[in-house]
């Protein structure tokens, strides 16, 4: 039976070629619409590194202006000064920890004959490459001992090692970054955080630096950050000065596995704040957080407002869509009520007449969903080109497998939502009513 | 007229027109605000730097070897630029507007820790950074050479003079808004820094900063891991130029890169991309919308007409001319919308709140109701003109014949 309706809603389709037409354009574009919007929405706001989120933990202490926050209502500053992200680093409370910042440095490769040029680098502790789970091609990080004696080392990402070496093997080579040697002693494969999470006070939704070398050779090399600095305090004039600041630039993140240990650390984050108060530091009440990936992410509001609103215009799109599609199915099928109550009256049940609807709406639905996943694509290529200046854009611009998937069920629970009715007002026609004025 | 019988045939057969009303409805929400989320993207995006951006450019000369000299490279640098035919005239600084990074810090009125500071960008800039930029001064006087300090990147100290813009001596002197040349204010708490002059307008290099009109220019040579040179040219020069000058300054040095060669117009591009791709997204959904609500109309019209072939042909025979069943539909179609467009109108408010309270948008502009109104309305007549001329053309015969 269940083939024959297949038939009957196809010849039915075909019968009103243009009315079938529009109402599977109007479920396309709806879906299109708000498929592109919710796609974006869903890349921008992905977990970037499912499996170790919930135990990789972002620090924020309350160092700020005791006559206003940070940030309104009473949010802590965003990142840690210099002085607190090494106090905690060596107190090396959590499984793991890692603190970094941003910069950009000039490197001049070994071969001559390639110009020297500018390198987005970042300046983490040995635990980055461990923590955030970075996947190598060649060799490895470096170790503690090299983060304690300020050795030259550096891990160069996959485009750099490209340009520089061909992208062969180069550990145990070297590049020259502003003038001195370092050594390489790892090579990234491409890694892609979406967001990238690590670092949200610098876009987001840039992309991974180019290098990384350690952060005690940073700090040796007087090298300021390009990131974000904030200051609520004046500093004295120099580099020690600065590094002594109230100034935060730094982002200090540490492992723990489980709430006990959450606990735990907390309560020497707390303690830690009580005893730089001796020092005359910490005038704000103790106000320090402790965010799991996921949670920092929200709390940054990393999903952009504009992509927000524009989501909840495309939710409305479709809505319009849907009520077009309900009128168009409407008008369909009372334009078939004689059909209909011929049916009814030779015997057929209103269940039987609501099924045959429904797949005649549930192909409809369906089509329009395939249509509506091509109209996605079309859709973020859309953006890509409105957008295409940016080149994190290029990122956010990806469709998987969970989103094709999506777009059709969405299809066809708009289709079915938006048969309902038209299809229970056609089992409701009495068979005499029509048959009467024939 | 005939709007009490029109009505009461809806009321009889309501779930179609419903279905209408409701989409004119959503459609209005939906395009009232996009509408007034348009119109605040234009009125930012008009706002104007303050600088002559047609005829400016700039680059990055970033240093890379330990024994580069700053001091006689931004010298040297600086002397070559002003001497180039077509260069209006060029300084060595931080930031430009629009460009989003630069420097920003706390001036207050009166020297203290206790008090917050109102947050306003630096640009540290010489004597020719007034003609570079291509700002008015509108009182008190320039820097003179003898006031350019030269500062290492790490320096807190700040030079005793300062030039402001007439929106950041507004915030700091709300009384005297116009008297302030000669008045100190502190920097770093309790750094004294006399007004020597007030320009008319310069922004801060973030669009998005509400204190975005707030500047002040410093005058002083900072050093860090580079400089940024602005260049102004005569008109027209510009492009010309570019190229020319970027080889230059590359041969100029082995110990530095020249990067970043960028004319004021991409900076604006760049800076407004997003308010751009999100005014034409809009248009773009408003335009799409409004013809999907269209072809609705005409659907469920053409369908209404279909189906009351018969009915219109008795009113014909009745005596009924054209243009009064063209008129029975048109009015019919105009109910309808009125009472989309009043709901519309509701949600459109509602919708706004919302948005307003969420993502501090700026609320709807009052004219922003009726002229969607008038727009729903013509955008209903017109849709329904097709289908209504179509049934203004049903002969009265039709009544005779059955089925």
């Amino acid at each position: 039976m269940f083939r024959y309706y297949v038939k009957l809603a196809l010849l039915s389709i075909r019968k009103n070629p243009i009315l079938s037409a529009l109402m599977v354009a109007a479920i396309a574009i709806g879906i299109g619409a708000c498929m592109t919007i919710v796609n974006i929405d869903y890349v921008m706001g992905g977990n970037p590194i499912p499996h170790r989120s919930d135990v990789l933990y972002h620090v924020q202490l309350d160092s700020w202006d005791p006559i206003s926050p940070a940030r309104e209502p009473n949010e802590p500053p965003d990142q840690v000064t210099y002085l607190d992200g090494t106090a905690l680093l060596k107190a090396a409370k959590g499984r793991r920890q890692v603190l970094s910042y941003r910069a950009g440095r000039v490197l001049q490769p070994p071969d001559p004959d390639i110009r020297p040029f500018e390198v987005m680098a970042r300046t983490p502790t040995a635990d980055f490459f461990p923590m955030f789970d970075v996947p190598f091609l060649y060799g490895q990080g470096w170790d503690k001992a090299a983060d304690d004696n300020q050795e030259r080392v550096v891990v160069l990402g996959k485009e750099v090692n490209e340009q520089v070496f061909g992208g062969e093997n180069s550990v145990g080579r070297t590049i020259a970054l502003n003038g001195e040697t370092f050594r390489v002693t790892g090579v990234i494969d491409r890694w892609e955080p979406i967001p990238r999470f690590y670092d949200v006070s610098n876009n987001p939704f840039d992309e991974v630096e180019d290098l990384f070398f350690p952060f005690s050779v940073a700090i040796d090399n007087e090298l300021g950050n390009s990131g974000n600095t904030n200051c609520w305090k004046p500093s004295d004039g120099g580099w020690e000065a600065f590094l002594n600041s109230e100034c935060v630039w730094m982002q200090f993140w540490v492992e723990l596995h489980g709430e006990n240990e959450k606990q735990e650390y907390m309560a020497f984050l707390d303690a830690y704040v009580e005893s730089q108060r001796e020092l005359g530091r910490f005038p704000r009440p103790l106000n320090n957080r402790l965010y799991d990936v996921t949670e920092w992410m929200e709390n940054q509001e990393v999903v952009a407002d504009d992509v927000q609103v524009l989501l909840g215009l495309a939710v409305l799109f479709l809505i319009v869509c849907l009520l077009n599609t309900i009128g168009l199915l409407l008008a369909k099928i009372m334009r078939r009520s004689g059909d209909i109550s011929l049916r009814r009256a030779l015997g057929a049940s209103r269940s039987t007449v609501f099924l045959q609807y429904i797949v005649e709406a549930g192909l409809i639905g369906l089509t329009g969903g395939v249509f509506g996943v091509a109209l996605t694509w079309l859709g973020l290529k859309g953006i890509e080109v409105l957008y295409g200046q940016f080149d994190f854009i290029g990122n956010l611009v990806r469709m998987d497998w969970l989103m094709i998937l999506t777009a059709v069920i969405l299809a066809i629970i708009s289709a079915l939502g938006a048969a309902l009715y038209p299809t229970w007002r056609a089992c409701r026609i009495h068979p005499a009513s029509q048959l009467k004025s024939l | 007229m005939e709007i009490g019988p029109i009505w009461r045939a809806l009321l009889r057969n309501k779930t179609a027109y419903v279905l209408i009303a409701l989409q004119i409805a959503v459609t209005m929400a939906i395009m009232v605000n996009s509408i007034s989320i348009i119109q605040e993207r234009s009125r930012l995006m008009a706002r104007p730097s303050g600088i002559d951006e047609d005829n400016i450019f700039y680059l990055s000369s970033l240093q890379f070897l330990p024994e580069f000299n700053f001091r006689a490279s931004v010298a040297e640098d600086l002397e070559s630029l002003r001497n180039l035919p077509g260069v209006v005239s060029a300084i060595s600084t931080n930031t430009v507007p629009l460009q989003g990074g630069g420097w920003s810090s706390g001036l207050q009125t009166e020297p203290g820790s206790d008090i917050e500071g109102t947050g306003t960008a630096m640009y540290f800039v010489d004597e020719h950074g007034i003609d570079t930029f291509g700002v008015r001064l509108i009182a008190g006087r320039n820097f003179s050479p003898t006031e350019i300090e030269w500062h290492e990147g790490t320096s807190s100290r700040w030079p005793a003079v300062g030039i402001v813009s007439r929106e950041t001596a507004a915030a700091l002197f709300p009384d005297t808004p116009n008297d302030v040349v000669g008045k100190t204010v502190y920097v770093n708490n309790d750094q004294a820094v006399r007004i020597i002059g007030v320009i008319e307008r310069m922004q801060a290099a973030w669009k998005s900063w509400d204190g975005v009109e707030r500047s002040m220019l410093v005058p002083m040579y900072r050093e860090g891991g580079g400089t940024r040179y602005v260049i102004r040219t005569e008109p027209g020069y510009r492009d010309e130029l570019m190229p020319q000058v970027e080889q230059m300054l590359a041969e100029n040095n082995d110990g530095r890169l020249i990067r970043d060669v960028t004319t004021m117009t991409e900076t604006r591009q760049r800076s407004y991309m997003e308010d751009s791709a999100m005014i034409k997204l809009l248009v773009f959904i408003v335009s799409l919308l409004t013809a999907i609500t269209a072809l609705g109309i005409v659907g469920l019209a053409s369908f209404s007409v279909a189906r009351r072939t018969r009915q219109i042909g008795t009113r014909r025979a009745l005596g009924a001319s054209r243009p009064a069943i063209l008129r029975y539909f048109m009015l019919e179609n105009f109910l309808v919308s009125s009472v989309g467009i009043i709901g519309g109108g509701i949600l459109a408010v509602a919708m706004n709140i919302w948005m307003v309270q969420t993502f501090d948008l700026t609320p709807i502009a009052w004219y922003m109701i009726p002229l969607a109104m008038i727009a729903l309305w013509i955008v209903g007549q017109a849709a329904v003109y097709g289908p209504a001329r179509r049934a203004s053309l049903v002969p009265p015969a039709v009544a005779t014949r059955s089925v």
